[in-house]
This record gives structure tokens, sequence and C-alpha cells, in this order.
């Protein structure tokens, strides 16, 4: 006869699916979810890998060969890749200072503070922060018109939510001591930040001011697929018009952009932890 | 003595070199400026904020009636569907390169130096994965929406691709800083380099692997309503055209949509991820 093990541990496996097992049903929601999903979007991904479909995808990828490399063109290009540095370096400028502004506000400045603004303030980085730049840029034209101005003035508005949280962040951590020997010698809360907590918080917000200007010369490449000026702009451009040979250099220089950024950066940080 | 010594407490001892820096930065900034055609007073010149303050007023009331109301929700299910499909294929691509450029499953690299070829093997699929992530998403919508016609599949590829090259890299990066002393005991002795990987490295990284994996799945929901304003469906395609009609109370119903969509997300991931560990 069969006996069960002694020891529950011996015994067989515990089953597949289990009323109580939470990542069972977890893993059942994520299925339900994929399977909702290819259901409702109707991709014809059966169409798109049919060989005529493949066919006219290789022939659109050669059409990329050769990039246009003539001169002219070449100078619209370093142009345009310009305009993008210059828009999410002004742009990433504008939001540090904006962050620093607002995360004022955002903060409590020291144990007993009252900090009124701090719940508005910081769902108002919130409103800022979760709309993407490139939606603040479609919305921007309106104002702005189109050009690099709408996009610097985008990337500005959406970092400066992103920053002003991290800034919010790394001025209610930086330690107390300094701020509070000032205060109680009466200085008045503005010196008290320029001399005492702002020193101290520097090296901080440099560094994610940074790591923001990293990620907004990625997003300042592609804003401008709406008409916010930049490499993006001539992009949309020229795919409009199907001029690939040009479509093709533009993206050469985005990749170039973005490569020689992730290396400076790469650099830099190594630099900075050695 | 000219000066008292309350005065001279008052004063910045390093002013000069302040406004130095000043002036140094704002001489550095001109070109930026020039470059970026910075001129905001043309914000507030008459045309410009009569255009600007007609659209802000349009923004209340929020359009509410039950007929948008059903089609923001039909976007909104389209957005989250466009990412969870993307993020799918994504894995498809992402998870054969993961293994094939992970160094952790190298047999060679067991006893010393990795061999030649496959060195040269994981370093091709690496530049793939890269080249795959490098190209911005909306890029690639741009071209999918050439190829394969309006729609969400435009979104869904381009979603695909790029995701697939950002989860592969990481994936690769993940399975190989963890412990490799089970790995590499598993494959010395004549495991071959999935049960090495199934046995081995899945149980020890598949927290680490879930949670980066739900994670991107709350900025692929992100990027999908972006991905919309090149055509590719969703909450970004009906954003982009109440845009184009000037229509505020319709921008601003969709804007409010978005954030709690990404709210949620965001709230969804961070609890998932916390149960992870």
């Amino acid at each position: 006869m069969h006996e069960p093990a002694a020891n529950r541990r011996y015994r067989l496996p515990p089953p597949l699916f289990d009323a109580r097992c939470k990542a069972c049903w977890l893993v059942a929601g994520v299925l339900a979810l994929v399977v909702a999903s290819f259901a409702t979007l109707d991709l014809h991904l059966a169409e798109l890998l049919a060989p005529d479909a493949l066919a006219s995808m290789g022939r659109f990828l050669a059409e990329f060969v050769p990039p246009d490399l003539g001169a002219p063109f070449v100078r619209r290009v370093v142009i345009a890749a310009w305009e993008t540095l210059a828009m999410s370096a002004l742009g990433t400028l504008l939001a540090a200072i904006c962050g620093v502004l607002l995360a004022l506000p955002a903060s409590r400045l020291y144990a007993g503070d009252a900090a009124r603004g701090r719940g508005a303030a910081r769902w108002l980085l919130n409103a800022l922060r979760s709309v993407p730049e490139l939606v603040w840029a479609a919305m921007l034209l309106i104002a702005a018109g189109l050009g690099p101005f709408a996009g610097t003035l985008a990337l500005a508005v959406h970092t400066s939510g992103v920053l002003g949280r991290l800034f919010a962040e790394a001025i209610e951590n930086a330690p107390p001591g300094p701020a509070a020997a000032l205060r109680t010698q009466g200085a008045g809360v503005a010196r008290v930040f320029l001399y005492a907590t702002l020193p101290q918080v520097l090296p901080q917000l440099m560094s994610y001011t940074l790591y923001r200007w990293e990620n907004n010369i990625r997003a300042a490449a592609v804003l401008g697929v709406v008409g916010a000026g930049g490499l993006g702009q001539l992009l949309a451009f020229h795919m409009g018009l199907f001029q690939m040979h040009k479509t093709a250099t533009v993206l050469i220089a985005m990749l170039l952009l973005v490569a020689l950024v992730d290396g400076a950066s790469y650099a830099w940080r190594r630099a900075l932890t050695r | 003595m000219p000066v008292t010594a309350a005065a001279a407490a008052r004063r910045d001892p390093a002013w000069l070199g302040r406004l130095g820096w000043m002036v140094a930065a704002l001489v550095l900034l001109w070109p930026l400026l020039v470059a970026t055609e910075f001129r905001p007073w043309s914000l507030f010149d008459a045309e410009a904020a009569r255009v600007t303050g007609r659209f802000i007023a349009s923004f209340v009331p929020p359009a509410h009636s039950s007929e948008f109301l059903w089609l923001v929700a039909r976007e909104t299910w389209r957005t989250v569907a466009m990412a969870t499909a993307g993020i799918t294929l994504a894995l498809l691509l992402a998870v054969p390169l993961a293994l094939l450029a992970a160094r952790a499953l190298s047999i060679s690299a067991v006893m010393g130096r990795m061999a030649p070829l496959p060195f040269a093997l994981r370093q091709a699929v690496r530049i793939v994965l890269i080249v795959l992530r490098s190209v911005p998403e909306l890029v690639w919508a741009l071209a999918f929406v050439r190829v394969v016609g309006l729609g969400p599949a435009a979104g869904v590829l381009a979603i695909a691709l790029t995701y697939g090259g950002m989860l592969g890299k990481v994936y690769a990066e993940i399975l190989d800083s963890g412990e490799l002393q089970v790995t590499q005991t598993l494959l010395r002795n004549g495991a071959s380099r999935l049960q090495a990987f199934a046995y081995g490295l899945l149980p020890q990284n598949a927290a680490e692997l879930t949670s980066y994996t739900v994670y991107r799945w709350e900025c692929a929901i992100r990027s999908s309503v972006v991905l919309g304003f090149v055509g590719a469906g969703g909450l970004g395609q009906q954003l982009d055209s109440s845009l184009k009609m000037f229509a505020g109370g319709e921008v601003i119903t969709v804007l409010a949509v978005f954030v709690a969509l990404v709210a949620l997300a965001d709230r969804l991931s961070a609890a998932l991820r916390k149960a992870l560990g």
C-alpha cells in the first residue's frame, strides 16, 4: 500500500493551480490581458509576415541606401543637429531653474515647517511630469508657433516636473545641521537656502540635471516630428516626401548624436567614480 | 576705517567670482538662445496671445458627452493593448537574443577565456540589441506607418523592436551580474546551456527580470500615447486630432484620462514590483 511520506517536504509537489496562490492569479491575469490585447487590436500580423509584405518591407529598407552625403544636405543636417543639442541644453537649463523654484514650496525645509503649499506644489510637479515632452510640444505649438522654441519650452516644462520632484527629495534629505545653525542666528529663509542648503545639495542637483540632459537629447531628437524643430523635423519632412536617401542621412546623424552623448556620459561617470 | 565690521559681514565675500561666472555663462548661452530662436516675448504679442487665450478658454468645460467618453474609453483600452502586445512581441525578440548575448551561458568561458567564435557571436548580438534600442520608437513608428499603414500595428511593431532591444540588453546584463557559481557548476558537470539557464540562472534572477519587465510595460504605456501622434492609434491619435481642431475641452478630457492611466499603471507596477521583493 502506498503510504504518504511522513515528512511534508517529501510529499508530491504542490498542484499547479491553487486558489490561494497569488502568483497563479497573477500569471492568469497577465495571460488574459495579453490574449485580450491581441484579440481586440486586429493587427493582421499574419498578413505582415506574408511573403509580399516582407518583400515590400525589404524594398522600403533598400531605398535607404545610399544615404545622401552631398555637402549642402550634410550642412543642413549638421545645423539641425546643433539645433537639437541647443534645444536640449537650454530646455534642461530652464528646467533646472524652474525645478529649484518649484522644489522649494514642494519640500519641508525644516522639521517644524508648516509647508502649506507642499501638497499643491507636488501635485503640479506630478502633472507637469506625467504629460510627455511630445504632447507638451504639440500643445505649445499653438502658443509658440512651429520651430525649435516650442520644443525648448516643451522640454523645459516636462523636465521641470521631473527635476522639481527629484530636487524636492534632495532638499528634504539634506542634513539639517547647517540650515538650523543659520536659522537660529536669525537669517531669513532665502539666505538659509542659499548659504546652507543649496551648497550641500548642489552636487546632487547637478548630477540629476546632467542625467536629464542626456535623456533630453534623445527626446529633442524626435520632438521635431510634431513640428518643434531639430533633427526630428527634418526626418519627418523628408520621410513625408519619401526622400529615403535624405531620411537615411538624418537617421545616421540622430544615432551618432545619441551614441556620442552616451559615450560622453559614460566616460564622465567613469571619471567621477574612479 | 571706512567699512564697519557690520557692513563687511553683510557683504558676500565671493560676489566678484559669482558675478564673473554669471557673465561667462550668459556669453556661453548666447549661441544656444540664437539656435533655438528663443523669443519669449513672441508668446505675448497680440495675435499669439489671442489664439492662446481662446484655446485655453475652450478648456472649460471639458468634453463630457457620453459619445466622446465612450470613444476615449475605447482609445484608452487600445493604448493599454498596444503596450501589452508590443511588450509581448518584444519578449519574443528579447529572450532569445539575451540568451545568446549572456556571457554567463558560455561553456568555453567556464574554463577561462571565451573561444573566439562564441565571442564574436555575442558581440554581434549585442550590436543588434544596441541598434534596435537606439533608434527611437517614434522613428520606428514613422517607418512602420509607411510600410503597414496607419493603425495600431505600426505602434505595436515599433514598441516591439525598441523594447526588444532594451529588454534584451538589460536581461543579458542581469543574467551576467548575478552569482554565477551554480550556473558554472551545472555547465562544468555537463548540463546544456538551456538546462543551466532553467535550473541555475532563471531561479536566481526571476524576480529581477520580472520586475524590470513590469517597469518597461509601464514605460510602454507612456510611449504608446506618444506613438499615436504619428498615426498609430490610441489616446495619442485622439489627442492629436483634438489639438488640430483646437477643441480644448476634448484635449483636457483626453489629457486627464491619460494622466490617470499613467498614475494607475505606475501604482500597479510599483505594487507588483514590491510584491516581487
